[in-house]
C-alpha cells in the first residue's frame, strides 16, 4: 500500500500537472501529497538529529584535543621555563640606543664659547650638517646576590669608544643603604644623572656645559641612604678621582673631588609628583689647562690650580591627569648653580706664563617645561640664562685678560614626535647667545631609538 | 656632639610621617594586589597601592614617593611578566631595601601562579610592546585571582609567622566566598557566551576566556601603539562584515577611539573598571566583578 502511493506519487511527480488534470480523484492525489510531504519531514528530522548528534561527538572529541594541545601547551611551557643550560642563558641585559642628528648653526661652532666663563668638558653645539650624535651600548645584570653592575658605552661619531658609566652597585645592604663604585654619573642635580637620550631637549643645559662641561662624571664611590619615611628622603655623599672637569688630572694618592647631595619628594594628591634637593660639589684643579682669547683677542693656552666649590639647588614638577602620563603629562624642571673658583691662574703657559691669583662668583639656571598635549607628540620650551659674577684676574694678569660683565642666555623650543616607547624624533629651535655680540641661530633634527632590553627610566 | 646629631636626626625624620611599625607593609604595584592583600591580611597588613584604576601601569614612573614606600615594603606584590619593567627595576635598585629583592620572601609575582595566554610566538618589537612571558592582565579572570590568592596566603604566613594563622583563616573564608562569587558571576555572565567584541587594547584576554567572549579585533595596531585613524576605518570595515556587540576599554585608556567606533558602528563603547578603584561600584575584588558583568550583560542587550 504504502510502496503504490509512492510509486504513483513518483509517477505523478514525473509526469507533473498534465496527468493532475487527468488524475480521478482530485482529493485521492491531495492526500497522497500530504503523505509525501509528512514523510519527507520526518526524514529531515531525523536526518538532522543525526547530523546533531555527530556534531555532538565531532565537538567532544574536538575538546579531547584541544585539552591535549592544553596540556601539551603546559607541559612545553613548563620544560621551555625551566632553566637551559646553554652557556649564554645568563647573559646580561643589552639595550642600545641609536641617534643622528641634523644641525643648522648660523654661527661655526669652532668659535662657540660661553663669554665670561673658563671653558672646560664638551660644550661646542656639535657639528654642522648631518651628523651622528652619540650611540650608548648598555649592558646590566646582576652579579650576584650582592651586586649588579652596568656599563654603558658611548660610540662617537669620529669612531671613538668612550665608557661612560661602568659601576658596580650593592642591591643587598638594606637600611635603605646602597653603594656604588666605579665610573658613573654624579648624583648631584636633577639632570646630572640622566643619559643624553633621556633628555628632553638636543642639547645640556648652558649652566651644565659652563659649570660641569656639559655633565660631570667621575671615577670613584657613592654612598646613598633613603630615610625609613613615608616621604622620599635621600642623602648620599661621593668621593672620586675628580678627573673631569672642573677638576682635573692630579697624579696624585687621594680623592680629587668630594659630592654631598640630598633628596627630597613625594606626591601631592593623584596628579602631581614633585622632587628637589640640593647638593654640593668640590673639586681640586692641578694645572686644568684651556685655551681661551686674551683681551687683544689672540688665542692663548691658560692653566689654573685650585678649588672649584658648586652648589646645586634642582627641582622638577611633574603633573598628569589622574597620575596616568600616557595621554597627556606636564613636567617642569629647573636648576640653580653657583660656583665658586678660587686659585693661581697661569695666563699664558706656552711665552708669558705669568702666575697671579684668580677668584669667581658665578652663577646661572635654566628653566624648561615639556608638555605632552596628545598620545606622540611633546612640546618643550626652556630657558637659560648664566650671571658671569664676579671675576678678579688679579693685579698682574688683568692687563691680559678680561672679565667682561656679559650675562649669556639662550632660549630654545622643541617639539618631539614619539610613534612608540622605543622611538623619538624631535626637531629643536634655538637661540643662543652664549658668546657676546654674537647670535647663534640653530636649528637641529634629531632621532634617538632604543633596542633590545626595555629600559627603565628615572623620575 | 654626638648627641647634638643624634637630636637632629630625630627632629628631621619627626618632621616626616614614618611608615606603620606595627603591621605587614605591602606595596601593590597594581590595586587588585592590594585589595587581595587586604582581603588576606585584614588588621596585620598596611597595604599601599603604587597605582591606580585610572593609570596604565605600563607607563608609570618610579615617582620619590613609590621609592620611599618600596624602601619601607616587607612586601611588594606585582604583576610581573614584565608589566612594570618600565618603572619596578628603579624602585628596587635605588630604595636601598633587600628584602624585596627578586628572589627573596619579600618579591612575589603574581604571574608565575597562573597559566599565561598569548605567549608571543615571535619575540619582535616590530610586534609591538608585547611581553615575552604573555599577556600579563591575568587579574581579569576570577579564577586567577584565586590561583594568586592561594600563593600569596602563604607568603604572608611565610613573611610573618606570627600571624599564620589569621592569614591562613582569613584565607580560607576568602576562597570559599570567592568560589561562591565565581559561580554566581558565571550563571549571570551566560548570555554574554560567544558575544562577539572589539577590544581596545589586548587587556582582557583572561575575561574573554573565562565569559567565552570572542574578540575578533583590537584598536591598537599593535600592542602599545595607539590606534591611527587608518588603523580604526580597517577594523570598522572589519566589523561591518562581520557585526560585534560592544567595542571594550579599560578604565585608564583614553576614550576617543573605542567612542568613535561605537557610535559608526552602532554599537555600544563600554569602558570596564579593569581593576579595584575603576568605577563607582568597584571598590573591592568583589565590586570589581559585579560592575564589569553588569556593564558588559547591560552592552549585550
Amino acid at each position: 500500500m504504502f510502496r503504490r502511493k509512492l510509486i504513483a506519487s513518483g509517477i505523478s511527480m514525473m509526469l507533473g500537472a498534465p496527468l493532475s488534470a487527468f488524475a480521478a480523484d482530485n482529493a485521492e492525489m491531495l492526500q497522497i501529497r500530504n503523505e509525501i510531504r509528512s514523510m519527507k519531514q520526518s526524514y529531515e528530522a531525523r536526518i538532522e538529529a543525526l547530523e546533531q548528534r555527530l556534531q555532538r561527538a565531532e565537538a567532544k572529541a574536538g575538546k579531547a584535543d584541544n585539552r591535549n594541545a592544553q596540556a601539551e601547551a603546559v607541559t612545553a611551557q613548563i620544560t621551555s621555563s625551566a632553566p637551559s643550560s646553554v652557556s649564554n642563558a645568563f647573559n646580561p641585559a643589552i639595550s642600545l640606543i641609536l641617534s643622528g642628528t641634523y644641525s643648522s648653526l648660523s654661527q661655526d661652532p669652532a668659535n662657540y664659547r660661553i663669554t665670561g666663563f673658563i671653558p672646560g668638558g664638551e660644550i661646542e653645539p656639535g657639528t654642522r650638517g648631518f651628523s651622528l650624535a652619540e650611540s650608548e651600548l648598555i649592558v646590566s645584570a646582576n652579579i650576584d646576590p650582592n651586586f649588579y653592575g652596568r656599563l654603558t658605552l658611548a660610540l662617537a661619531p669620529d669612531n671613538t669608544l668612550g665608557v661612560e658609566e661602568a659601576a658596580v652597585q650593592t642591591t643587598t645592604l638594606g637600611h635603605g643603604l646602597t653603594a656604588k663604585a666605579g665610573r658613573f654619573y654624579s648624583g648631584i642635580g636633577y639632570l646630572n644623572e640622566q643619559h643624553p637620550h633621556a633628555w628632553d631637549f638636543v642639547d645640556a643645559p648652558l649652566a651644565y656645559k659652563a659649570f660641569l662641561g656639559r655633565q660631570y662624571g667621575n671615577d670613584g664611590m657613592q654612598l646613598k641612604w633613603v630615610a625609613p619615611t613615608n616621604t622620599f628622603l635621600e642623602f648620599g655623599a661621593e668621593a672620586g678621582r675628580g678627573s673631569n672637569f672642573p677638576g682635573s688630572e692630579r697624579n696624585k694618592n687621594g680623592t680629587g673631588s668630594y659630592a654631598l647631595f640630598a633628596h627630597v619628594g613625594d606626591d601631592i594628591g593623584t596628579d602631581h609628583s614633585w622632587r628637589a634637593g640640593l647638593s654640593w660639589l668640590h673639586n681640586t684643579a692641578k694645572s686644568r689647562t684651556y685655551d681661551d682669547l686674551d683681551s687683544a683677542g689672540n688665542m692663548v693656552s691658560n692653566s689654573l690650580d685650585g678649588n672649584s666649590r658648586l652648589w646645586l639647588a634642582d627641582f622638577v614638577w611633574k603633573w598628569a591627569p589622574n597620575g596616568n602620563p600616557a595621554y597627556r603629562n606636564f613636567k617642569l624642571q629647573g636648576e640653580y648653580f653657583r660656583r665658586q673658583e678660587i686659585g693661581d691662574l697661569t695666563f699664558d703657559t706656552v711665552n708669558l706664563a705669568s702666575i697671579d691669583r684668580y677668584s669667581a662668583t658665578q652663577s646661572g639656571w635654566y628653566l624648561q617645561g615639556v608638555y605632552q598635549f596628545m598620545p606622540r607628540w611633546r612640546v618643550g620650551l626652556r630657558a637659560d640664562r648664566l650671571d658671569s659674577g664676579t671675576v678678579d684676574y688679579g693685579s698682574v694678569n688683568s692687563a691680559n685678560l678680561s672679565a667682561p660683565a656679559y650675562n649669556p642666555s639662550r632660549n630654545s623650543l622643541m617639539f618631539d614626535y614619539s610613534p612608540s616607547e622605543y622611538s623619538r624624533m624631535r626637531l629643536q629651535l634655538a637661540q643662543d647667545k652664549s658668546h657676546q655680540g654674537v647670535t647663534d641661530n640653530q636649528l637641529f633634527l634629531q632621532y634617538i631609538m632604543s633596542l633590545g632590553a626595555h629600559g627603565a627610566h628615572k623620575f | 656632639m654626638q648627641r647634638l646629631l643624634k637630636l637632629l636626626l630625630i627632629a628631621v625624620l619627626g618632621a616626616f610621617p614614618l611608615p606603620a611599625l606595627a603591621a605587614l607593609n605591602i606595596l601593590a604595584c597594581e590595586p587588585e594586589w592590594g585589595a587581595l592583600a587586604n582581603e588576606l591580611g585584614g588588621n596585620k597588613v598596611t597595604v599601599y597601592n603604587a597605582t591606580t584604576a585610572l593609570q596604565d601601569p605600563h607607563r608609570i614612573q618610579a615617582r620619590p614617593s613609590l621609592l620611599a614606600r618600596a624602601r619601607n615594603a616587607d612586601l611588594l606584590a606585582c604583576t610581573g611578566g614584565e608589566l612594570e619593567a618600565g618603572w619596578l627595576p628603579i624602585l628596587l635598585r635605588q630604595s636601598g631595601n633587600a628584602n624585596i629583592q627578586p628572589g627573596k620572601a619579600g618579591y612575589f609575582e603574581a604571574a608565575n601562579y597562573v597559566q599565561k595566554l598569548e605567549i608571543p610566538a615571535r619575540l619582535d618589537r616590530a610586534e609591538g610592546d608585547v611581553h615575552a612571558s604573555g599577556n600579563p592582565h591575568i587579574h581579569t579572570d576570577p579564577r586567577n585571582i584565586a590561583l594568586v590568592a592561594d600563593a600569596l596566603a602563604k607568603r604572608l604566613s611565610q613573611l610573618d609567622p606570627d600571624n599564620a594563622a589569621h592569614y591562613q583563616a582569613r584565607h580560607r573564608a576568602f576562597a570559599d566566598q570567592w568560589q561562591a562569587a565565581v559561580l554566581r558571576w558565571e550563571k549571570q555572565a551566560a548570555p554574554l557566551k560567544g558575544t562577539p567584541v572589539v577590544v581596545q587594547h589586548k587587556a582582557f584576554p583572561y575575561l574573554s576566556r573565562w565569559l567565552g567572549l570572542q574578540e575578533i579585533a583590537v584598536l591598537e595596531p599593535k600592542p602599545g601603539i595607539e590606534s591611527s585613524s587608518g588603523h580604526l576605518s580597517e577594523v570598522f570595515a572589519q566589523i561591518t562584515r562581520q557585526p560585534v556587540k560592544m567595542v571594550l576599554r579599560a578604565a585608564y585608556q583614553d576614550g576617543r577611539s573605542s567612542e568613535w567606533l561605537a557610535e559608526k558602528a552602532r554599537i555600544h563603547a563600554v569602558s570596564l573598571p579593569f581593576t579595584v578603584g575603576g568605577s563607582a561600584q568597584a571598590q573591592d575584588l568583589y565590586g570589581l566583578f559585579d560592575d564589569t558583568i553588569q556593564r558588559l550583560l547591560a552592552a549585550a542587550k
